[in-house]
């Protein structure tokens, strides 16, 4: 009976091509549109550090006066999102989690000891030692640094692959010099590719979807040697913008928590810090106790995912609505056209599964070709969103995943718009159309 | 044109009406606020900068590490920037709009104020508005013996003597510090530690970084501070909007040939810096414009088709209704007037719908409210593609001829 029916909705859809075909673009177009924003969302809110994320978290103080930040745009500024030296070096110090570790961005001048090859800049991390084990940073040779490292400023410096590669050619870079604005570094370690998207870890400026950090230099030494730092420095108080102030913000603390017991404890670690503190007379704001992110969430916090995207989506997934109900117009009034062939049938001894059933094939066909036009859209969509200049354009690639939730988007899609026409359809009573003929 | 007989038919066919209403209705709610948004992105884009957009580059050259004898080294870049034919002017600034990257601060109207009264960009350099071509509304530019080098005096900021202690502001700020006074000699601090008296008023100034929201961008202050070359300073050069590509090359080459040691970190016109500063803006505008003619297509081709189905179902009755003297401009007004009914429920339930998007937008999106003007654009644009799609399946109607009633399907 399948295959019958199939060959009737062949039939009747050949025999209007154009309104086939407009149908099929409708479904394709909707389907593509929707898909393009969905698998760019979707790897946009992945898990950047799958199997640890839920082991890591940002712990988060407030330590403006009661009234700083009055100017700055509700809900980003709303909290702060980085952390003092003081704090930092204070959370460090007291060690109360299983790993923490304290980061900001920087660029350094690079200058090849090779003769030959001109000095560039490149983006990194200033970083202290745990950093590499607590996000399981992946070492091709070498390894990080060391605590009593981080305390002596050392001058080393682990590299991405891509500088390495840039530096060294394909040959040996650990234990080779590298020169970083004038001082000459040791490299003890050399990445595979690292490049966690989103860089989660950062300050989420524009960066936080772009290319990978070149080099990782510890913290201190960084310090020491004045490099330069990027991203929001913010400082209020008394107006002394130090690096090493209380009262200017820069800086990422992570810390990792093994399980929901040391969760617990290291929440109340850092009220009685924030408490203590308050006794010495900082931590002003009375309404801001201290907070503790996990990763995902704190990147849900952050606003990682620009809010023009997820515009983009309800977009589509309204052109996706609109195509839809034209959709089911047509097929309502091309199925309700035939309603003398279906009171034929039914007068024959169809029952109203079979015709159900044979309306039901004509828009699933419908459906499938949609939803495979839709597919060939989306990819072409995605294409084009690779081209954007946007740090999270390479991103836009589909899964498997997302291959089969465009399938099966695309069968709901057809089902939902075959199941009232063919319904209708179902219901025309036998006798009461061949009189009228 | 009686529509009575126009509601009975629809009444028969209500579900297939049901949905093209709907149909129009997400589409006239869609498009209204499509249109809305296009809108505020063009706004947005048009914004005024109160530079000589077109006639400026920047040229950054960044030394490695800290840069032996700053001071002097900047003074022989200037001198051999200005020597390049065709360079009307140059400077050294540490900000330049459309570059993203900006050093900002409070701005209190009394030291003991606890919360500033708004946040602003500092442009520093010497002789910096002149070269951007900033337009001086009233008061003066600063002299050349009030400017004092940037380090001396952010390393002490309390030993800053009074005749360095002027600012040039922007209107708009300051009318947001003195609304409708004359701003000329009146005092405010940065922070609580440093008093700045107002000597210049320019027309526009617009911050590098918008982060702070569209409606702060032109809050910006100039101080008497001279820099050196370094620590993320740009050299930015007016010339003929023709010449600025030689420009480029040649002060990128008289830079490398003073100090060969130094990477050029930045080298761009600043129609350049606009152009990718709003890159974004561009993106979603073109993005909306297709969701636009998308929609408008496929609900025209939706009309299309089903009209066509009905007045194939409809033969008879139009063969009928010819034998019994109705013109074929009737049968034409008649699927033209059934079309305008539609499109009329469709646009009213519309409204409402893009009236609820954009509370919607409000809420999530921190949008404006969309003016009332904006809701006729979809009206008119559903109406105009409703009666083009409508008219050809319509003129086909009209050509039944009568003798199709006296003949059995």
């Amino acid at each position: 009976m399948f295959a019958y029916y199939l060959d009737l909705a062949l039939r009747s859809l050949k025999r209007n091509p154009v309104l086939t075909g407009l149908m099929v673009l409708a479904i394709g177009l909707g389907i593509g549109a929707s898909m393009t924003m969905i698998t760019v969302l979707h790897v946009m809110s992945g898990d950047p550090l799958p199997g640890r994320s839920a082991k890591l978290f940002v712990p988060m103080l407030d330590p403006r006066a009661p009234d700083s930040g009055q100017n700055a745009r509700a809900g980003i500024m709303g909290t702060p999102d980085a952390f003092t030296w003081v704090d930092a070096v204070n959370l460090l110090r007291e060690h109360r989690a299983d790993r923490q570790a304290a980061m900001s961005a920087g660029s350094v001048a690079i200058t090849p000891l090779d003769a030959g090859q001109h000095p560039f800049f490149a983006g990194g991390q200033y970083v202290t030692a745990d950093f590499f084990p607590m996000f399981d940073v992946p070492f091709a040779a070498g390894n990080g640094w060391t605590d009593a490292q981080d305390q002596a400023r050392a001058r080393v410096v682990v590299l991405n692959a891509g500088l390495a590669r840039k530096l060294f050619g394909d040959g040996e870079a650990v234990g080779r010099l590298v020169r970083l604005d004038n001082t000459e570094f040791r490299v003890i370690g050399v990445l595979r590719d690292w490049h966690p998207q989103p860089a989660f870890y950062a300050q989420h400026g524009a960066r936080v979807f772009g290319g990978p950090d070149q080099f990782f230099m510890p913290l201190q030494t960084a310090m020491e040697l004045q490099a330069s730092f990027r991203g929001h420095f913010s400082c209020w108080g008394d107006g002394t913008e130090s690096r090493t102030s209380d009262q200017c913000t820069w800086l990422q603390v992570w810390v990792e928590l093994d399980n929901p017991l040391e969760v617990l404890a290291y929440g109340r670690y850092l009220d009685n810090y924030w408490r203590d503190q308050q006794a010495h007379g900082r931590f002003p704001r009375k309404d801001a106790p201290p907070r503790l992110y996990g990763l995902m969430a704190w990147l849900a916090h952050e606003h990682i995912i620009p809010d023009t995207l997820s515009m983009q989506l309800w977009l589509a997934v309204g052109f996706l609505a609109v195509c839809m109900l034209s959709v089911v117009a047509l097929l309502l009034a091309k199925f309700l056209r035939r309603s003398g062939e279906i009171s034929v049938r039914r007068a024959m001894g169809a029952r109203r599964r079979d015709v159900f059933v044979q309306f039901g094939i004509e828009s699933a066909l419908i459906g499938t070709l949609g939803g495979l036009l839709g597919l060939a859209i989306a990819q072409l969509g995605l294409w084009s969103i690779r081209q954007r200049p946007d740090g999270y354009a390479h991103l836009a690639q589909m899964d498997v995943g997302m291959l089969v939730g465009t399938v099966a988007l695309a069968i709901a899609a057809s089902v939902l718009a075959g199941v009232l026409p063919a319904w209708r359809a179902c219901l025309v009573a036998p006798a009461l159309q061949l009189k009228t003929q | 044109m009686d529509i009575l007989p126009i509601l009975s038919t629809l009444r028969r066919h209500k579900v297939t009406a049901v949905l093209i209403v709907l149909e129009i209705a997400l589409t006239c709610a869609i498009v209204c606020n499509a249109v809305f948004l296009i809108s505020q992105r063009l706004h947005r884009m048009d914004m005024p900068s109160g530079v000589s957009m077109h006639e400026l580059v920047q040229v950054q050259v960044s030394p490695i590490g800290s840069q032996p004898d700053a001071k002097a080294r900047t003074l022989e870049d200037l001198a051999s920037l200005r020597m390049i034919p065709g360079v009307q002017a140059v400077a050294l600034a540490s900000e330049l709009p459309f570059t993203n990257s900006s050093s900002n601060t409070s701005v209190l109207l009394k030291p003991t104020q606890t919360q500033p009264t708004l946040n602003a960009t500092l442009y520093t350099g010497e002789n910096v508005p002149q070269t951007l071509g900033v337009k001086l509304v009233a008061g003066r530019w600063f002299q050349s013996d009030e400017y004092m080098d940037f380090a001396a005096a952010a390393s002490n900021q309390k030993a800053i003597p009074d005749s360095s202690r002027i600012v040039i502001i922007t209107r708009a700020m300051a009318q947001k510090l003195w609304p409708g006074e004359n701003p000329l000699g009146k005092t405010f601090w940065l922070g609580n530690i440093l008093d700045v008296r107002v000597v210049g008023i320019v027309d526009n100034l617009i911050r590098p970084s918008l982060w702070w929201g569209d409606n702060t961008a032109q809050w910006s202050m100039i101080l008497p501070l001279r820099l050196t070359v370094g620590q993320g300073a740009s050299y930015v050069l007016r010339t003929a909007p023709q010449d600025r590509q030689r420009v480029i090359r040649a002060a990128v080459a008289a830079l490398k040939k003073l100090d060969p040691k130094r990477v050029v970190t930045q080298q761009r016109t600043l129609d350049d810096a606009r152009a990718e500063f709003f890159q974004g803006d561009r993106a979603m505008t073109s993005l909306l414009f297709g969701v636009i003619i998308a929609l408008l297509l496929v609900t025209g081709l939706g009309i299309v088709g089903l009209a066509s189905f009905w007045v194939a179902q409809r033969r008879r009755t139009i063969g009928v209704r010819r034998a019994l003297g109705a013109t074929r401009a009737d049968i034409l007004h008649y699927f033209q007037t059934e079309n305008f009914l539609l499109a009329t429920l469709g646009i009213v339930l519309g409204m409402v719908l893009a009236y609820g998007i954009n509370l919607l937008l409000m809420l999530h999106y921190e949008l404006p409210r969309m003016p009332w003007m904006y809701f006729p654009i979809g009206a008119l644009a559903l109406w105009l593609i409703g009666q083009m799609a409508v008219l050809g399946p319509a003129l086909r109607a009209s050509q039944v001829p009568p003798v199709v009633a006296t003949r059995t399907v």
